[in-house]
């Protein structure tokens, strides 16, 4: 069997549970909408929508965490074969390392990870 | 006598699958209703409180254990109520997405080792693969998913916030997530869950005195992956009604909570399976267990509870520090992840090759 074909069967299976719970109050439940139900919920005032900018920091940390994410991934493959490559390995790494920790010293000098 | 067919490797390995994800599912959908029983009578003895204690069964009352069975049904015949200004779709999709890498990760966990059916061996977790770890990390990254299109497609004021807050805390900390187990990866040489319980043979061996501060990171990370206290701020009820989940109601808030429950009993699970052996009972050896029962299927079925007992220790303490320890703030929640367990992750990795290398 090929390995990932649990993963297949596994996604699917959950897929149509998942759908048929989802829909479960859709079928069972009742149904009397009304314009006032129907408002999203704003402490009772009249809603404004959340169609709005949103701070620059959450862009900044998806875009670090694109960035560090990579750099952990490529940690994993490094260590899986750690033991077969030795000290070459190691001192790759710590380049790799290096040249990232620089990175992120600027980042943290730029005070992009400061949220007040 | 009716002739049974004739089943080759492939079409057991199938029917396994199949049959052990419906019973990890079975299973999985009973935690939710323990776990917000516990969740509601433990901080009432933690407050002098007596918590629901009400609804049983006829005249035995059973510690109000059949509370949450009854929330779960209300729930189920609740009016399913859409925002009309809410992108439909991704409104209704959003739970599915938080429900299903969830369910993915707690099939990646191996329970406990392979038992014999009729002459076939059959592994204990649903999906094996060499490189089980990178796929529990690749899937709950998925997650975020979930939760930044419910946020969004709510189009609310609590819901956005509450998602953002979500999103941006769950991607921070994946981070030192990943960083805090290279070095058990670099310990032990693999990637394979399965393998990496068998490394761990005798107690001293276990992850957590190989790797105390892989230990820290992770339980740290464990509790702002879930956005549970002392890291709730996504939900924070003073400030955002609810967070992402506030425009839901019936069945899918029910997916949600589900969601998060799985999610907390998957990594309550890793962090058995990685710093504590995993399904090997302590001080005893799975040979001698095999021996002693004369039947791996019983022995097999120890591990099993030797995990789920390891597991309920940290489903436990997630409910321990939820009532012990008060909230973050929002900047101090970034402050921890990027400048204090980010470099510590960092520096527990390059340490950890430092001395494997000059041992070796």
């Amino acid at each position: 069997m090929h390995p990932y074909l649990p993963v297949l069967l596994v996604l699917s299976v959950a897929l149509v549970i998942g759908l048929v719970m989802s829909f479960l109050s859709a079928f069972l439940g009742p149904k009397r909408p009304s314009a006032v139900k129907q408002e999203v919920f704003e402490c009772g005032v009249a809603p404004i929508g959340s169609r709005e900018r949103m701070s620059v920091r959450f862009y900044m940390t998806a875009i670090l965490f694109i960035l560090f994410d990579i750099e952990t991934v490529f940690l994993y493959l490094w260590a899986r074969t750690f033991k077969s490559l030795g000290w070459f390995g190691i001192v790759e790494i710590f380049l790799f390392v290096t040249i990232l920790v620089a990175g992120y010293v600027y980042v943290l000098k730029r005070k992009a990870l400061e949220w007040d | 006598m009716m002739q049974l067919p004739v089943l080759d490797e492939t079409a057991v390995q199938i029917i396994a699958t199949i049959v052990k994800f419906l019973v990890v599912l079975v299973g999985v959908l009973h935690i939710p209703p323990v776990m917000i029983w516990v969740e509601r009578r433990v901080p009432a003895l933690m407050q002098r409180r007596r918590g629901p204690n009400r609804v049983g069964f006829f005249k035995w009352r059973l510690w109000g254990l059949l509370q949450t069975l009854a929330d779960a049904v209300k729930l189920i015949f609740k009016e399913e109520s859409v925002p009309g200004s809410a992108y439909k779709g991704f409104f209704h999709l959003a739970p599915l997405i938080g429900l299903l890498p969830t369910l993915l990760f707690v099939s990646a966990i191996p329970f406990g080792p392979a038992i014999e059916i009729g002459g076939w061996k059959i592994p204990l977790s649903v999906i094996e693969l060499d490189i089980g770890l990178l796929f529990i990390l690749a899937v709950t990254g998925v997650g975020v998913y979930g939760v930044t299109l419910a946020g969004w497609a709510s189009n609310g004021k609590f819901s956005l916030l509450g998602s953002l807050r979500a999103s941006a805390q769950m991607i921070s900390y994946e981070i030192p997530l990943g960083l805090s187990l290279i070095p058990l990866v670099l310990i032990y040489g693999s990637l394979n869950l399965q393998q990496l319980i068998l490394a761990q043979s005798s107690v001293w061996k276990w992850g957590i005195f190989l790797s105390p501060i892989s230990f820290l990171i992770f339980l740290i990370c464990m509790f702002a992956e879930t956005n549970r206290a002392p890291f709730d701020l996504s939900e924070g009820e003073s400030e955002l009604v609810a967070g992402f989940h506030t425009e839901y109601g019936s069945a899918k808030f029910a997916l949600f909570f589900l969601g998060e429950y799985v999610a907390m009993f998957a990594l309550s699970c890793l962090c058995s399976v990685l710093f504590f052996g995993g399904w090997q009972i302590p001080f005893v050896a799975h040979e001698q267990l095999v021996s002693l029962t004369g039947s791996v299927n019983i022995a097999a079925l120890c591990g099993v509870m030797a995990l789920l007992l390891k597991a309920a220790f940290f489903m436990w303490l997630y409910v321990w520090v939820r009532w012990t320890l008060p909230r973050f703030r929002y900047d101090q929640l970034m402050k921890i992840g990027w400048k204090f367990l980010l470099p510590l992750g960092l520096a527990n990795v390059c340490v950890t090759a430092l001395v494997l290398a000059a041992l070796a």
